[in-house]
């Protein structure tokens, strides 16, 4: 029986085949997932902001999109997943409520998504999809053996991209 | 914001402030809730949590637990917001007390989502009430917003307000009892401006 690893907010972890890794209700936050198909190793990083350069205190370089995915990265390499093969797909990054009153919350869902996706173009990381936006939380899981997403949402239909 | 202000240095004083704060907005909004709803309302003493934000949904209960959220902005002397956050099952059964109706079933509807606006508005507004009162500062709420969703989405929210600061989010947790326990949960979010004028207006300085 496969395990299923959990991701807080915040935070990241990897697994390997069979296993599959998840994170409970994202909602404004972005969970960015990433797999070595040959491999078979996968990891998901369940980042809160965009960018750690904008931000004083950035010591927890799990909170952001840009120093998450290349920490991700690193210890999907380390566990011998191969840079060249890696391929990544992202859900995430509502607005959960309609007025977002401060600068730094403005869009700040959006701009999780877009953060996400420059660092993985950065580095080279296709994305293969993507489910974002919205006014939704969504739970989902990865599996890295199939890269199938799995994303779960109050009161819709599972789906999988 | 002001960068000024290191936040961590002032960690311990802000959370100590925010507690005392939380505890008599908690009073306030007891007796609010009772005035409403015409009946007894009693609260149990405040528990005030420091959470690191992995952990936070479960000791509320549960990442996917659905839940109403009250998200408000807060202006005039001070700047930032405010948000309630009660169990989806707790919501509809105040909803119904106010309205005097048997509790339904499934999605909120239209009037079931304005007075749930209605009792967040007033429950908030005791809160802020009392911070007002406290510290001589004009504290302007907004027109409340509410989403009902998954516990650690709605969490996301102020979990970003406060992650652009630290690592950790302020709870305030309310447990209203009447006939059955009512678990609320108060989250304040002054940005670090306002944080030191609330404070300079108690007479610390920082």
């Amino acid at each position: 029986m496969a395990n299923i690893v959990k991701v807080g907010m915040a935070d990241l972890n990897v697994c390997k085949s069979p296993d599959g890794i998840t994170t409970l209700g994202l909602g404004s936050c972005v969970g960015i997932c990433i797999r070595d198909p040959i491999a078979k190793v996968g990891g998901l990083a369940h980042a809160m902001l965009p960018d750690s350069t904008q931000i004083e205190n950035n010591s927890n370089r799990f909170k952001f999109a840009d120093t998450g995915i290349e920490d991700l990265v690193k210890k999907l390499v380390a566990m011998g997943g191969s840079r060249a093969r890696f391929e990544a797909k992202i859900a995430g990054g509502a607005q959960m409520f309609a007025f977002q009153n401060k600068s730094d919350m403005v869009r700040v869902g959006e701009r999780n998504v877009e953060a996400s996706k420059k660092k993985l173009r950065e580095l080279g990381i296709p994305l293969k999809a993507q489910d974002t936006g919205l006014n939704y939380g969504r739970t989902i899981i990865f599996y890295p053996e199939t890269g199938d997403l799995i994303i779960r949402s109050a009161g819709k239909p599972e789906k999988k991209i | 914001m002001a960068e000024n202000i290191s936040f961590q240095k002032v960690t311990t004083e802000y959370y100590d402030v925010l507690k005392e704060l939380g505890n008599i907005g908690a009073g306030n909004a007891t007796t609010a809730l009772a005035q409403m709803l015409q009946a007894k309302v009693d609260m149990k003493v405040p528990q005030v949590r420091l959470l690191d934000f992995k952990d936070v949904g479960e000791v509320m209960g549960g990442e996917e637990q659905m839940v109403v959220g009250i998200y408000l902005a807060v202006e005039g002397d001070i700047t930032g917001s405010i948000m309630f956050v009660l169990e989806q099952h707790a919501g509809r059964d105040l909803v119904s007390r106010l309205m005097g109706m048997p509790p339904a079933e499934g999605e909120f509807n239209e009037m079931e989502i304005s007075a749930m606006k209605e009792i967040g508005n007033i429950i908030t507004g005791a809160y802020l009430n009392s911070i007002a009162m406290m510290t001589n500062l004009k504290i302007l709420p907004s027109v409340p917003d509410l989403s009902v969703d998954m516990l650690n989405a709605i969490l996301s929210v102020p979990a970003i307000e406060f992650g652009i600061m630290g690592d950790q989010i302020l709870l305030i947790q309310t447990v209203f009892t009447d006939d059955v326990d009512l678990n609320g949960y108060f989250i304040l979010m002054p940005d670090l401006e306002s944080y030191s004028k609330m404070l300079g207006a108690l007479g610390i300085s920082i």
